[in-house]
């Protein structure tokens, strides 16, 4: 697939998803977008270190709960505006990761020692979250008190009372911008000497040094990049469910799903984590529908299919999604540099 | 350009590299030859900075480089090669060169472009969109030249890159491996490959056991008893005078 035909995919996909909503009008089929383009962006964040850098975060949720701590706590105990609160949110995250990368990478961790570092230090905040209830309002968690004024949405960042295309939309547009935000730096990151220095650094760091790439430079840009990314996912949360409590904000849940679709749609790609994301949910709602109804409405068999699967695209699809997409695309086109 | 001044390095007990002390000038090509074990990569993964050495000091281009990074090493115009080839196997050889070139130049498209300049140099410009973890043993090796030679240095230190070569292989390297002294990289050298090693290097020097026991031009040094008992064992060197053979 050459340049071209990427750059034509991406024009219509993004036009795709900048358009279908405005088709839609059930509630909650709008969420399950604005819920696959979320875990598209934190899946992304996951990817940059991860999938280029080579970096298995274990504990992602680490950022993106600090963003949303952060992010509420501002609000509710300050008052700041939310459009303030989110330059502290985004930089306490990578303030965060660039602690927790300095810690790793000066002493050389990789592989799985980096990732339980990581699970480890989601786990503190999370022990911490609970405990410090001066600060952080323990296990009960922070509400955000709820604006009820339709002049104020934009200025208190909640749509819920907004005029009637904003209170529809507007969060799904905000993610959408976001998820451009976060795949245009991907993509920048992708085309820059940053980008090529990272990914050399992932597939050999001796090479990498010998060729005078400062390995732990690279890496510190990585997590500091990933971090701030998945520190906005904290925000966006906050903003759209007005409440953050410790399980949700540090607990391995979010971990997970930042992981799970980029290796799914394919680690170290742009499109991984979209396919992944897209994939991941359109399943989950499709058993919720059929088995999951059959079941008496249980969860959880969403869950279990999940697992299922990312045991199959790890034994058949070492490159994920994105892997098949190109064999496919070069089975159709007959193109052999695809 | 480069000086080596009582280099010592121990494992543990073992004694590695001892009180090793080299030169290489300007222009040539120098070379460290010595049985397997000598410890001639030690060496080089010292002056590279990828060990630290216990004592001693590496001066390169007049400035002390003892024990800094590779990485600033390598940005001062000193680059290594790597015995066992360590390509980047899920790039293409183009971007893989082009890794190297971002050493000196920021933008992505013209480091790609310096990629296909220096392919043409070892002569892998037929296989620039090739994947280099499909590459053959000969053009692994190769790319660990390019890339090497895409950080444009002033010196590059090669381990043993006629290793596991075929004769036509080696006889197509030599050339090139010239061809990079003409253009001004002065070259150090490890190789097993003694045709190379003649046919290549100017100056000479041979490590057995972690001790220079010889040093010189290529000819006297592979003649010198000393150097021969090395390679053959003791009582070698007077063996082969009896027979004759005066020359290894």
């Amino acid at each position: 697939m050459n340049e071209r035909t990427r750059l034509f995919g991406w024009i219509l996909l993004l036009i795709t998803l900048a358009v279908v909503p405005l088709f839609l009008h059930s509630a909650r089929w709008i969420e399950f977008l604005e819920m696959t383009l979320f875990v598209a962006v934190l899946g992304q964040g996951w990817n940059i270190l991860a999938g280029y850098g080579g970096q298995y975060s274990f504990g992602h949720a680490l950022f993106f709960g600090t963003g949303a701590y952060i992010q509420a706590l501002l609000q509710v105990k300050f008052g700041f505006s939310p459009w303030i609160a989110m330059w502290f949110a985004i930089s306490g995250g990578v303030l965060v990761g660039a602690f927790v990368g300095y810690l790793s990478f000066r002493y050389g961790l990789r592989g799985s020692y980096f990732a339980l570092i990581t699970l480890a230090f989601a786990e503190a905040f999370l022990v911490l979250s609970r405990s410090l209830k001066s600060i952080t309002e323990g296990g009960q968690g922070v509400q955000l008190p709820l604006n009820q004024d339709p002049e104020k949405a934009i200025a208190t960042f909640q749509f819920n009372f907004a005029g009637p295309f904003l209170s529809e939309y507007g969060f799904y547009y905000t993610i959408f911008f976001i998820l451009l935000l976060a795949y245009g730096l991907t993509a920048w990151m992708e085309r820059s000497r940053f980008g090529a220095q990272l990914v050399a650094v992932r597939e050999n760091e001796d090479a990498a040094r010998a060729l005078g790439i400062n390995a732990f430079k690279a890496k510190m840009g990585a997590i500091c990049l990933s971090a701030g990314i998945t520190a906005i996912c904290g925000v966006y949360y906050v903003q759209k469910f007005l409440f953050i409590e410790p399980g949700i904000a540090f607990g391995p849940a979010k971990s997970v799903e930042a992981l799970f679709a980029p290796i799914i749609g394919g680690l170290g790609t742009l499109l991984g984590p979209l396919l992944g994301s897209l994939f991941i949910h359109s399943v989950g709602e499709m058993t919720k529908a059929t088995i999951g109804q059959a079941l008496g409405g249980r969860p959880g068999v969403d869950l279990i299919l999940f697992g299922v699967i990312l045991i199959l695209v790890l034994a058949f699809l070492p490159r994920g999604l994105v892997g098949l997409l190109e064999a496919a695309w070069k089975r159709l086109t007959g193109d052999r540099n695809a | 350009m480069l000086e080596v001044r009582g280099i010592n390095k121990t494992f543990g007990g073992l004694k590695a590299v001892t009180d090793a002390n080299l030169s290489v000038s300007e222009g040539k090509i120098v070379s460290l030859i010595g049985p397997n074990g000598a410890g001639k990569t030690t060496l080089f993964a010292i002056i590279a900075g990828f060990l630290k050495s216990d004592s001693g000091s590496v001066t390169f281009d007049g400035s002390d480089i003892t024990g800094k990074p590779p990485h600033w090493i390598c940005q001062q115009g000193l680059v290594r090669t790597f015995q066992v080839v360590q390509p980047f196997t899920s790039l293409t050889v183009r971007e893989n060169i082009a890794v190297g070139a971002h050493t000196r130049i920021a933008g992505r498209r013209k480091a790609l472009a310096r990629a296909a300049d220096v392919a043409k140099l070892v002569g892998m410009e037929g296989m620039l969109d090739q994947s280099a973890g499909d590459l053959t043993i000969s053009g692994r090796k190769r790319l660990e030249l390019a890339r090497a030679l895409a950080t444009e240095p002033k010196l590059l230190l090669l381990d043993e890159v006629m290793a596991g070569l075929n004769a036509t292989e080696i006889h197509d390297l030599l050339p090139v491996i010239r061809g990079i002294r003409d253009n001004g990289v002065t070259i150090f050298l490890i190789e097993h490959v003694m045709q190379a090693v003649m046919s290549l290097s100017d100056y000479t020097y041979v490590l057995n056991q972690g001790i220079m026991i010889a040093e010189g031009e290529p000819k006297d040094v592979t003649s010198s008893p000393e150097v021969i008992e090395a390679y053959l064992g003791h009582g070698a060197a007077e063996r082969i005078a009896k027979m004759g053979g005066g020359n290894a």
